[in-house]
């Protein structure tokens, strides 16, 4: 089980997914697409009673709303920005000369007003606190979004370019903090349909440098992040597929997000790691569909 | 030192009251200091002393009041005096 880069080529054997030459850049096959539209389903409906809107995110945002969300000051080493030619045609001349020569094309390739989506949440804030202030029951939505993060692994369930699926609620310090538990205990429901061990532990989100070892240490203090691990490549190091957090009035002040009350909102959200579920799937139920334990074949396919 | 604290703190706390009205024992992040202005503090503090925060000390309790603060910074002093 601790063999990443044979599970990876296990997956391009069996056509699950298709190399790319990037190290965390794969084609999806249909199957896999399949498991993740049907875990999606799964998903939504353990939510459905609560849930006033769903949206789907292109994979870029505003890139003022990237600057707004702080993620530069927490997470630049895993940043993605869009840039594009802005040069004449002297400029293009240059470049595709540097293309030719292979040396470095970049010059004149510009800053754009998108910046790739670094968590599926982010585009949501500036939409809610657009409307002005939230309703008295607050706001409960389902999202995704492609989203993509620098960090090259071999290991399969580290790519750059990922899917989450979300729910995000918006409103008091109380709603936000109900809705975190009771989405650690549905998210534990959810595995155990699908018959995938797991553990729920506290967690750090992966800030840069020294200053980061102390934001990190600071939000297991408070609780703020929670994960839901499963061993997808490693039993020694199980990977989070889910994870539940509670961002205090952090976003509602960033995007101001107001409540009825005026004061700054308060929001939590679940994300599921689209990628990773389906990859705990193939790895814990093999790479046969059809031969899944019936009870897992019954959730997903009903 | 806790002089000097303080003006740090006036400085990277962004405190929403003035750190005059904070006493030495005070609970810091009940006054209003974020996450991130702690660490913009600690940055501060490691130019001022001319000193470097173990990762053992970068937690939240090594901020949780100018006393703290100051146990802390005496503490990393003396070993790296001693080092």
């Amino acid at each position: 089980m601790d063999k990443q880069v044979s599970f990876l080529d296990q997956l391009f054997d069996q056509g699950i997914l298709h190399d790319s030459g990037v190290d965390g850049l794969y084609a999806r096959s249909d199957l896999f697409e399949e498991v993740i539209t049907r875990f999606e389903a799964l998903a939504k409906s353990f939510g459905k009673d609560e849930t006033s809107e769903a949206m789907v995110f292109p994979p870029g945002m505003p890139i003022k709303d990237f600057e707004t969300s702080g993620y530069m000051k927490n997470f630049p080493h895993l940043a993605g920005t869009v840039h594009a030619f802005c040069g004449n045609d002297h400029d293009h001349a240059g470049l595709l000369q540097c293309l030719e020569v292979g040396e470095d094309w970049s010059e004149n390739q510009k800053p754009t007003d998108v910046a790739l989506t670094p968590a599926a949440c982010y585009p949501l804030y500036p939409i809610l606190a657009r409307r002005g202030a939230l309703p008295a029951e607050g706001a409960y939505v389902a999202l995704q979004s492609y989203c993509f993060r620098h960090e090259p692994s071999r290991d399969p369930a580290r790519m750059q370019m990922f899917r989450q699926r979300e729910f995000v609620r918006a409103g008091s310090a109380d709603q936000a903090i109900a809705f975190r538990e009771t989405w650690k205990q549905r998210g534990q429901d959810i595995m155990k349909l699908l018959e995938l061990p797991c553990t729920v532990d506290v967690a750090n989100d992966p800030f840069f440098g020294r200053a980061g070892k102390m934001m990190g240490s600071s939000q297991r203090e408070q609780e703020l992040k929670f994960e839901l691990l499963v061993p997808v490549n490693s039993a020694a190091n199980p990977t989070a597929c889910m994870s539940f957090n509670y961002h205090m009035d952090n976003f509602g002040k960033a995007w101001d997000i107001r409540q009825q009350d005026g004061s700054h909102a308060h929001t939590a959200c679940v994300g599921f790691g689209l990628e990773r579920i389906a990859l705990a799937l193939f790895r814990h139920h093999g790479m046969d569909v059809e031969s899944w334990p019936a009870g897992v074949r019954k959730a997903l396919w009903g | 030192m806790n002089s000097t604290i303080r003006d740090l703190l006036t400085k990277h706390g962004r405190l929403p009251v003035s750190v005059d009205t904070i006493a030495d024992d005070a609970d810091l992040y009940e006054a209003g200091l974020s996450s991130f202005a702690s660490v913009q503090l600690m940055l501060g503090l490691e130019e001022a002393f001319d000193i470097e925060f173990p990762e053992t000390l970068l937690n939240r309790k090594s901020f949780s009041s100018i006393n703290a603060i100051a146990a802390s910074v005496s503490q990393i002093t003396e070993t790296q005096q001693v080092a």
